[in-house]
């Protein structure tokens, strides 16, 4: 065999390995799409059709008419969660980086402790303030709570891209008589549009996914996010996999935009902020 | 804000010594710094207005009495640590703290194993390769609800993909019914808070091997090292730092696992997959007990804290190399 053949040889069993692991860790979801586009009855069947054998979106449709509201619900409050944690991030991130206060350590060091502490401690604490303010049900409440989630990690993020700034700009843009927030608002936040958008799109993602909050901040059903709303029909409807399956899909929408979106740079400043809860 | 003294001596104090700021004098410097602290003073307020205060909360709630009187109207009476002794003689106590160190154990070495493995798997150069990593990450970005309501139902006893391929190899000849045994409902939430890591586990690891520079393995060839030999002194010397973030990370999120314990089995059958954290709400939400809840709650907290430290430290440690 030549040189030239068995590379390509190695070379195509790699692919192939990388493909069977591919495949295992999303065989799940390839179950539950599947599972989604059969009739309830097909659903049922055993053994299991590995394809469904006449796709049919009607869950599909069932779901937006059971759940629609919901999805419009989790994406309202998600937004809400973002702007928030962008609105109190970004100038932090831009102080942290540029400025050097005393507490600079302190603040860099709540953040990374703040990631840590159990959201069930938040979730049982909210619940009794929360209470005593009228935000029970509440998307404000819901909003509040699910930027908890995203401020601490977009602080950190968009910080570390903020410190690799070439200083010169922001000194000439001093020199040019640029206050602090036009410097911010015309240097720094252009130029930092990937870690911003970075930060974004996971903090929309966290507070899309956020179940905790939603579980311990209703106690009715008038606001309820995606989330809530597929656990309790779960609770009531047992087996109605296709659907389950369809809301399932749905709710995945918003990581499937985010990988497609932030695939190169995923990689840059996330081990460092420390990831997701 | 305590904090606002302290800014200020900072200030005075850097302003001669930096370069940087000598420029902004101009501007005088109270107005510089109040300028400057507007940027950073909505964060401020606001970690000690989401994390600070409902963490003294928390642990106000913990050493107060409460009951479901208390409850309506918030008027429970100090007891010092009555909650954390009710907490620490619960006869459900053993158990959850049982599950808890399976379902962290199992959890944090699985998904750190297999995740090495696959980063390492992926150093290799092959067509389509950054493609196949990055969709490996898919379930760690998907919702806890999403993933945890398609392994419910792959794990279903009738319908479930898990059992249908066990008794297609010939492995089971009745359905296995996953989630009314503790044991194996127990093996199932692991199994599925492993999927969950993998991905996070290899994005990290992966990270590190990348940054490992090439000379130092050419060095080991040279040398005559075989691979496991390279693997053991440089691989895994070099990626220390990495490897204790990654352990540290994992524990931290391993402990806060809540979302895909309740949707697959609420803690249950009989609290056989109870774990600090569901059951720290269970407590509060069901039994309105919360101060037994709090006092979970804070004890969880607690050990997390002692970790987040030794996370601090390492992250410190690495940033400095």
């Amino acid at each position: 065999m030549s040189f030239q053949r068995r590379r390509r040889l190695i070379s195509g069993l790699n692919v192939a390995v990388a493909l069977v692991i591919v495949g295992v860790m999303l065989l799940p979801l390839y179950w539950a799409v599947v599972t989604s586009l059969k009739t309830l009855h097909q659903s049922f069947a055993t053994p299991t059709a590995l394809f469904p054998p006449t796709p049919t979106l009607a869950a599909y449709s069932q779901v937006v008419h059971t759940q629609g509201g919901s999805l419009l619900t989790s994406f309202i409050i998600a937004l809400g969660a973002t702007v928030v944690s962008l609105l109190i991030s970004v100038p932090a991130a831009y102080a942290l980086a540029n400025f050097r206060f005393r507490v600079t350590w302190l603040v860099t060091l709540s953040l990374l402790v703040a990631q840590t502490i159990p959201g069930i401690v938040l979730g049982t604490s909210f619940f009794k303030i929360f209470a005593g303010l009228h935000l029970l049900n509440s998307y404000l409440g819901l909003i509040i709570a699910d930027s908890t989630y995203c401020v601490p990690f977009s602080i950190l993020v968009v910080r570390a891209f903020m410190i690799g700034l070439p200083r010169e700009l922001l000194e000439a843009a001093r020199v040019d008589g640029a206050t602090l927030l036009g410097t911010l608002l015309r240097i720094v936040i252009p130029l930092s549009r990937p870690a911003i958008l970075t930060a974004a799109l996971f903090s929309f993602l966290f507070a899309w996914g956020d179940f905790l909050f939603a579980l311990t901040l209703s106690t009715s059903n008038t606001v309820e996010p995606m989330t809530l709303s597929i656990y309790s029909y779960m609770g009531q409807y047992t087996s109605q996999w296709p659907e389950l399956m369809a809301a399932a899909v749905f709710a995945a929408i918003p990581s499937a935009i985010l990988l497609i979106l932030v695939q190169q740079g995923i990689r840059g400043g996330m081990a460092t902020a420390g990831l997701k809860g | 804000m305590p904090e606002a003294p302290e800014i200020a001596a900072t200030y005075t104090g850097e302003v001669a010594s930096s370069k940087r700021e000598r420029g902004d004098r101009a501007h005088g410097p109270r107005r510089l710094f109040r300028g400057r602290v507007l940027f950073l003073l909505p964060a401020v307020i606001y970690l000690l207005a989401l994390f600070a205060y409902p963490i003294v909360y928390d642990i106000l709630l913990s050493v107060r009495q409460s009951s479901v009187i208390t409850f309506v109207h918030n008027t429970g009476g100090f007891v010092g640590l009555t909650n954390y002794r009710m907490a620490v003689t619960n006869p459900l106590l053993p158990g959850v703290v049982w599950n808890t160190a399976i379902f962290m154990v199992g959890s944090i070495v699985m998904q750190f194993s297999i995740g090495f493995l696959i980063a390492l798997f992926f150093t290799r150069r092959f067509p389509l390769s950054g493609f196949l990593r990055s969709l490996i990450l898919v379930p760690w970005l998907l919702p806890g609800v999403v993933t945890g309501i398609i392994l419910r139902m792959m794990f279903d006893p009738n319908i479930g993909m898990v059992n249908q391929v066990l008794s297609n190899l010939g492995l089971i000849h009745s359905p296995i019914e996953w989630f009314a045994n503790t044991h194996l409902a127990l093996l199932v939430i692991v199994l599925a808070n492993i999927w969950i890591g993998i991905p996070f586990n290899m994005l990290l690891l992966h990270g590190g091997l990348q940054d490992i520079p090439n000379e130092l393995y050419e060095a080991a060839r040279v040398d005559g090292a075989g691979r496991l030999r390279t693997f053991r002194s440089i691989t895994l010397p070099v990626m220390r730092p990495v490897i204790a973030v990654v352990l540290v990370l994992g524990f931290i999120y391993t402990l806060k696992a809540f979302d895909i314990v309740m949707i697959m089995t609420g803690g249950g059958p009989m609290n056989g997959t109870q774990l600090l954290s569901t059951w720290a709400y269970t407590l509060s939400f069901y039994n309105l007990d919360f101060g037994q809840g709090a006092a979970v709650g804070t004890i969880m907290m607690v050990i997390s804290l002692v970790c987040a430290f030794a996370y601090v430290r390492t992250y410190r440690g690495e940033l400095r190399s």
